[in-house]
């Protein structure tokens, strides 16, 4: 079982939230000019790292606020959580 | 090499069994090869043999960080079947399917391949809509598929919940009957002990640690066994496909997830099929030493651990036992986990590289095992001829750009959901 410390809620078990994610991928800007790779950037490709890993999740059982989470994905340890549109250190 | 036969066992049988010829060696890596395998699991072993086999180029190695058959070929549930709907998906597996069909006389090893059928069970009147629209796609390509209601589906599987009052009643399925399962551990063995026996190097416990590359055109690949040279290379490592990737500057639609499966202790024959729960994700079925072997979603979230996590196999085994009541009065015996490379449509990638000479096998999602023998085939063709075969022509690289998916389920991008 995963432990989720929400920014909003305080620690709470995996259960209660759904994962979103890769959290560094950014859509394109509106109203851009934008080429074929970069959406391919943004729809397909992931770097899915082994070790660290920000990606979203959504506090579905909750407060229901995506947040973000600094996890390890090869021990599972989670370094630090963040509100969605706080800065990333 | 020692053919295996009832003959060869009762010769042995008098030495006790001492006598035995090793089923393949343990080399040191040569300085250099015409085509190097990365990954000794059974899409990597296989590609080797065929490679041996139908292309004649014997000077070839397989890097195996680990152990062979240590990874997802001696870790998934050995379902096989070709009921796709998509002519790409479809085609290939039903060639697949033939490779099974001969592949314990091909290898002179018995991989146990048990045709028994696989039946898909629907829930709903849209959901025996598509089963038909599906079936109907398959005996197109020359599939077989037949589509059972509801008193069918009762006699092959009465132990299922047909009650009354149940939350997902079944309506019916749709069965491949052709389809079904073969001992995994065997399939990675045979193609190993064949490829060893046609000069292909089959080198374990040595980690790929980097590329050499000049002039967009691949030299060799370093080791934790030294710098080896190579004229081609292969990747074929599901799971750690991206680990590979970010070696060389590569960004790939793929990510990396984990799935678990179970066994629960043996019983006697009970199920001859395997099935699969219409209404969530769950499929079962019965070993050949009577345990149930079971599996169902991915946990969820980007994972190297080849670890699962209790929440998921409790949500796996509650659709189990909505489907078959009886499991809930089982142990378990066994539980593991695997790591898989999740394509962003639920598709494969067999395809060439932008570097010269750099072949990528990946995106297997949870379906690899079944597709082992024709993977091993098309991917050694690409190797040897430079060039895609048909069969393999739909599982490009560029068709994400392009906007060519296969996109068997319609699930889009979320592949922790699919």
């Amino acid at each position: 079982m995963l432990y989720i410390n929400c920014p909003h809620c305080g620690l709470r078990s995996q259960n209660e939230f759904a994962y979103g994610g890769d959290a560094t991928v950014k859509r394109p800007e509106l109203n851009k000019e934008i080429s074929d790779q970069e959406w391919d950037n943004f729809v397909y490709l992931r770097k899915s790292p082994r070790g660290k890993h920000l990606e979203l999740w959504h506090h579905i059982s909750g407060c229901r606020q995506w947040i973000k989470v600094e996890r390890d994905t090869s021990t599972h340890e989670i370094f630090k959580t963040y509100k969605a549109n706080e800065a990333i250190e | 090499m020692q053919k295996y036969s009832v003959f060869s066992l009762i010769k042995n049988a008098f030495s006790d069994h001492q006598n035995w010829e090793v089923a393949w060696k343990d080399p040191t890596p040569k300085k250099e090869y015409d085509v190097i395998i990365i990954g000794g699991g059974g899409h990597g072993l296989a590609t080797a043999y065929y490679l041996a086999k139908e292309h004649n180029i014997t000077n070839v190695a397989i890097i195996e960080k680990g152990w062979i058959g240590g990874g997802n070929v001696g870790r998934n549930t050995t379902i096989i079947r070709s009921n796709y709907m998509h002519d790409e998906n479809g085609l290939f597996s039903e060639f697949g399917m033939d490779l099974w069909r001969k592949m314990s006389q091909d290898l002179n090893y018995n991989v146990m391949f048990s045709p028994r059928g696989i039946i898909n069970l629907a829930h709903s009147d849209a959901q025996m809509n598509a089963y038909s629209r599906r079936g109907n796609s398959m005996r197109l390509n020359g599939i077989d598929a037949v589509l059972l209601n509801r008193e069918e589906v009762q006699k092959l599987i009465p132990m299922a919940d047909f009650s009354d009052n149940v939350r997902f009643p079944i309506f019916g399925g749709l069965m491949q009957p052709s389809a079904g399962t073969a001992r995994h551990d065997a399939v990675a063995w045979g193609y190993a002990r064949q490829a060893d026996s046609m000069g292909v190097d089959i080198i374990q416990n040595c980690e790929v640690t980097g590329f050499d590359i000049s002039n967009g055109k691949i030299l060799g690949v370093r080791t934790s066994k030294g710098d080896i040279k190579a004229k081609k290379v292969g990747l074929c490592v599901a799971g750690s496909t991206n680990i590979l990737a970010e070696m060389l500057n590569m960004t790939l639609p793929i990510e990396t997830h984990l799935l678990q499966a179970c066994v629960s202790e043996p019983i006697k024959p009970l199920l001859d099929h395997v099935v699969t729960f219409g209404a969530g994700h769950f499929y079962c079925s019965q070993s050949d030493k009577g345990e149930m072997v079971m599996g169902g979603d991915l946990d969820g979230y980007n994972s190297y651990s080849q670890r699962g996590n209790l929440p998921t196999l409790q949500h796996v085994l509650t659709e189990g036992i909505a489907m078959f009541p009886f499991l809930s009065k089982l142990k378990m015996l066994r539980t593991w986990g695997g790591i898989m490379d999740m394509s962003m449509d639920g598709s494969p990638i067999i395809d060439k590289t932008h570097i010269n000479g750099l072949y990528l096998n990946c995106g297997w999602c949870y379906g690899g095992f079944k597709a082992t023998p024709a993977s091993g085939w098309t991917f050694a063709h690409t190797i040897a001829q430079d060039r895609v075969h048909d069969l393999n022509a739909g599982y490009s690289l560029n068709r994400f750009s392009t906007g060519n998916l296969i996109d068997e389920k319609g699930l889009g991008t979320k592949t922790w959901i699919s």
